[in-house]
């Protein structure tokens, strides 16, 4: 047999007493792409960073060999020299420098006192044109997209002679046009010899891609098959451990009066060209689940901003709530009038990393425990805390525990259940399942249901198509800033929703 | 068992650690006068003013500001108390409400501009430490303005009468042992087995026989000084404050995300507005502290005094990043910082060696925070 290129070897690695993987071991040969498949928490992560020398040789158990030499690497340095390279799920670029200054971060060629500019302006138009990226190397970094910042930080890999790119869910924030072109770089690579390890929630993606796939579940390897061999409920059932009846566990429910009605909806930036939101009118049913789609930047979350009183630049909209006009120009006013939204990023405008699980949960509604002096009820807010972690499944060892030690799905969980405590009559959810493993995925769905039952109405905004078809009742598409489709969820399929979202001309 | 105890209490343990290594030292370098009645009720009086401020200071900085301008506004609400006794003759009560009352709004004043107007608090603070110091320099035309009179000299050269005093501490003691039992009362109803009781009983059993030494030296000169008993009562409010409060509460959310807490519907801009409002107060009482001690009014009183107090925070476990912090720590900070001014000068340690000395400890400090949390 041929020498693989990567053998990991019964890889274990503890953290103070709690063994995060336990007896690991992956192989992969030259030109190969693997898949890393588990719930967020698995140790996916963990075992990529003892791959790329996060975790120095030393802090675990267990043999790692590439190219038939044992890796005792010290720092990610080490392994970089290697060739293998790690590209994180949230970039490393430095937005103020452009493309060539950044690829070449480090490593500048040229003396110490005179860069050699035209060398390296030279590499780096080869280098995007290998990644398709039909940019100026001059481009600062910050005018570019987040799919061609990945595409950037792939050529910087390129770069450095890789030999075994390590891609952590690279598209969890791509547009389905942006993934297409990603997922064609790397088999691009792939021709050219480049072994890629891949990690991603998507399993449509996995299956695309990759030869071979990996899972991994609570620090144990399940299994390594061939991709042809597997189906996305194969993953999944290995994944979970468990055999999920189905994806999307659509329940049937009442679906009401209208209950909002947003009319001419504008949001502009200040300076920019084209508003973010053009005029957009729709309504709202109690109990009802409507989907918003769209691509990134067509004005979905921007939309949403307007409705929760927090969009950052100009707005005006007409609200209606339940046939009473409605002025919200504030977080406070939209809460107080039943309106709750989760955010879409949970790192920046959800979590309170530092503090604990149950503070995190009644951050919004401190006012109710309060007395007279200001003084905090405590045993009321533990109760209600307590009740909030039972009924979301929260898994946290305590409420005390600073919410970042939570694994992703767990925090959105904590963070739903902040604003369900403030009674909402109607729950906006930006990409709630975003980055979160397949088992919380299935529970916020289920919570979305019950939720619907009790008569609240919620809209969500979602990149990711399958949800919106398969948890809406209706669908909403935006391009552009403006409103260009809607959709009942019978007979409603990716395509249509795609084809309405790139498109100029609306199909409705 | 060292792995059980949690980063903030190592963190308190190793501050108590320290304080103790710098009472031993100098107890032994200054043949035991460092522990003398007297010496130490000198020392508690030097502690006060720092640690008042500090008081203050914590908030603004677990809200992820800073405050610059605490030094000149203490001397400013200093020569305030002093014009309304000496010149004005105003009676007692209506000197310390108007200076109270005049540090409340500086304090709103610079919680407005950052609050609601977004100039960066560095820029707005550093605007009042140069301002305040003008206006104080123009209101006295540059003169001190003393004497003081026997009433306002009682907030910072009084003692509290021994009966009183006794019978205070020996309330606070029994609040000690009150407040555990009844956590211990309540985490047996909840059903919470939990693993830090040792600690928990370990730390009131220290914290009362800390207390009754304190009490016992402190009664050994002349009774507990008033600005000590004011400055107790305070770290009593502010720790209440921050613990048990919605205000306090949402000041360490804002330090530790301040996007999120805003998307959480939390007025962020009226809470912050408050820290900055509640730090003046503290300034003002720190004001009337120093110029009863004083004796007077000086147009230089308070000069730098905000980098001490930021100092005690800092030593104190406050993070500048925001989101973290305890009065508690900053008390014990500005206790550490005067004990070491205070011992250095019984040595005759010439005064420019004191300041390497301290800013030295100052690096130190936050060099071995940082290094501990890296190691975690």
């Amino acid at each position: 047999m041929k020498q693989p290129l990567l053998d990991m070897r019964n890889i274990v690695k503890s953290f103070s007493g709690v063994r995060a993987l336990n007896g690991v071991s992956i192989t992969l040969g030259d030109g190969e792409v693997l898949s890393l498949c588990g719930e967020n928490g698995s140790g996916k992560s963990t075992l990529m960073k003892v791959l790329s020398g996060v975790w120095p040789y030393g802090s675990y158990d267990g043999e790692i060999y590439f190219q038939g030499q044992q890796v005792k690497a010290s720092g990610i340095r080490d392994t970089e020299t290697l060739g293998i390279v790690i590209i994180h799920q949230e970039l490393a670029l430095v937005k103020e420098l452009s493309v060539m200054e950044n690829i070449f971060l480090g490593n500048e060629l040229g003396s110490f006192a005179s860069l050699n500019d035209a060398m390296m302006h030279s590499r780096t138009r080869e280098l995007l044109a290998q990644v398709k990226l039909n940019i100026s190397p001059d481009t600062l970094v910050r005018e570019l997209g987040v799919g061609q910042q990945q595409l950037v930080e792939i050529a910087k890999a390129l770069n450095k002679n890789v030999k075994l790119l390590i891609l952590d869910e690279p598209t969890s924030s791509l547009t389905n046009n942006e993934i297409d072109i990603l997922l064609n770089i790397v088999n691009g690579l792939k021709e050219q010899g480049i072994a890629c390890v891949y990690i991603s929630h998507k399993l449509d993606e996995v299956l695309a891609l990759s030869d071979w796939v990996a899972v991994i579940r609570d620090g144990n390897h399940i299994a390594t098959k061939a991709a042809a061999t597997l189906t996305q409920n194969d993953i999944i059932s290995m994944m979970v451990g468990r055999q999920l009846d189905e994806l999307f566990p659509r329940e049937s429910h009442q679906i009401g009066e209208v209950i909002l009605q947003v009319n001419h909806a504008h949001a502009i930036q200040a300076g920019a060209s084209r508003p973010q939101v053009d005029d957009v009118s729709f309504a709202l049913r109690k109990g009802e689940i409507l989907g918003i789609a769209g691509l990134i930047g067509s004005g979905r979350t921007e939309l949403m901003q307007c409705i929760y009183g927090c969009y950052a630049g100009q707005y005006r909209a007409t609200l209606e709530l339940a046939g009473k006009p409605l002025q919200i120009r504030s977080q406070r006013a939209a809460l107080k009038a039943g309106i709750a939204m989760v955010p879409e990023d949970r790192k920046r405008h959800g979590i309170v990393p530092i503090m604990g699980v149950g503070r995190n949960i009644t951050l919004s509604i401190l006012d109710r425990y309060t007395s007279l002096w200001g003084a905090i009820d405590e045993d009321t807010e533990s109760h209600d805390v307590h009740d909030s972690i039972t009924r979301l499944k929260v898994k946290t060892a305590t409420s005390e525990l600073a919410i970042k030690n939570l694994s992703g799905g767990n925090q959105q969980k904590a963070i739903i259940a902040r604003f369900l405590l403030t009674n909402p009559k109607i729950l906006i959810l930006d990409e709630p399942t975003r980055g979160i493993d397949v088992g919380a995925k299935y529970e916020i769905y289920k919570l979305m249901f019950a939720l619907v039952k009790e008569g609240v109405s919620i809209i969500m905004v979602s990149s990711e198509l399958p949800e919106v078809i398969g948890i809406s009742d209706r669908v909403l598409v935006m391009h552009e800033g403006q409103l260009k489709g809607e959709f009942g969820y019978q007979g409603l399929t990716q395509e249509k929703i795609m084809n309405c979202a790139i498109n100029d001309t609306a199909l409705a | 068992m060292l792995k059980t105890i949690k980063t903030n209490q190592l963190q308190l343990l190793a501050m108590l650690a320290a304080m103790f290594l710098i009472v031993v030292f100098f107890s032994f370098a200054t043949d035991g006068a460092f522990i003398s009645p007297r010496n130490v009720s000198n020392l508690f009086r030097q502690t006060a003013i720092v640690g008042v401020l500090a008081i203050g200071m914590v908030f603004v900085i677990i809200s992820a500001e800073i405050d610059l301008s605490v030094g000149s506004m203490m001397g400013l609400l200093g020569g305030i108390a002093a014009i309304l006794d000496v010149w004005l003759h105003f009676p007692i009560m209506l000197t310390v409400l108007i200076t109270m009352g005049a540090g409340l709004l500086l304090g709103l004043f610079n919680g407005w501009w950052v609050a609601y107007q977004k100039v960066p608090s560095f820029i707005v603070t550093l605007a009042g430490m140069l301002a305040f110091r003008g206006i104080l320099v123009g209101l006295t035309d540059g003169a001190t303005v003393a004497p003081t009179s026997g009433a306002l000299g009682v907030i910072g050269q009084s003692y509290v009468p021994t009966g009183w005093g006794v019978s205070l501490v020996l309330l606070l003691c029994l609040g000690v042992i009150a407040k555990v039992y009844r956590r211990r009362q309540a985490q047996h109803k909840h059903g919470v087995s939990n693993s830090s009781a040792k600690f928990e009983y370990l730390n009131a059993v220290i914290s009362v026989a800390v207390l009754l030494i304190l009490l016992a030296i402190l009664e050994g000169y002349r009774g507990i000084p008033t600005p000590i008993l004011i400055m107790g009562a305070l770290i009593l409010v502010a720790t209440y404050v921050a613990k048990r409060t919605a205000f306090g509460r949402r000041v360490y959310a804002i330090g530790g995300n301040i996007e999120a807490t805003r998307m959480s519907g939390v007025n962020v801009e009226k809470n912050k507005m408050f820290v900055f409002g509640f730090n003046g107060v503290m300034v003002a009482v720190a004001a009337l502290i120093l110029t009863s001690r004083l004796g007077a009014g000086s147009p230089a009183a308070g000069n730098m005094a905000e980098l001490d107090a930021i100092a005690a925070c800092v030593i104190g476990g406050t993070s500048l990043a925001g989101g973290v912090g305890t009065v508690f720590g900053a008390i014990m900070g500005a206790l550490i910082m005067s004990s070491l001014d205070n011992g250095m000068s019984m040595l005759d340690v010439p005064t420019f060696w004191q300041l390497i000395v301290k800013g030295g400890i100052l690096l130190l400090a936050v060099w071995l925070d940082v290094k501990t949390k890296k190691a975690q």
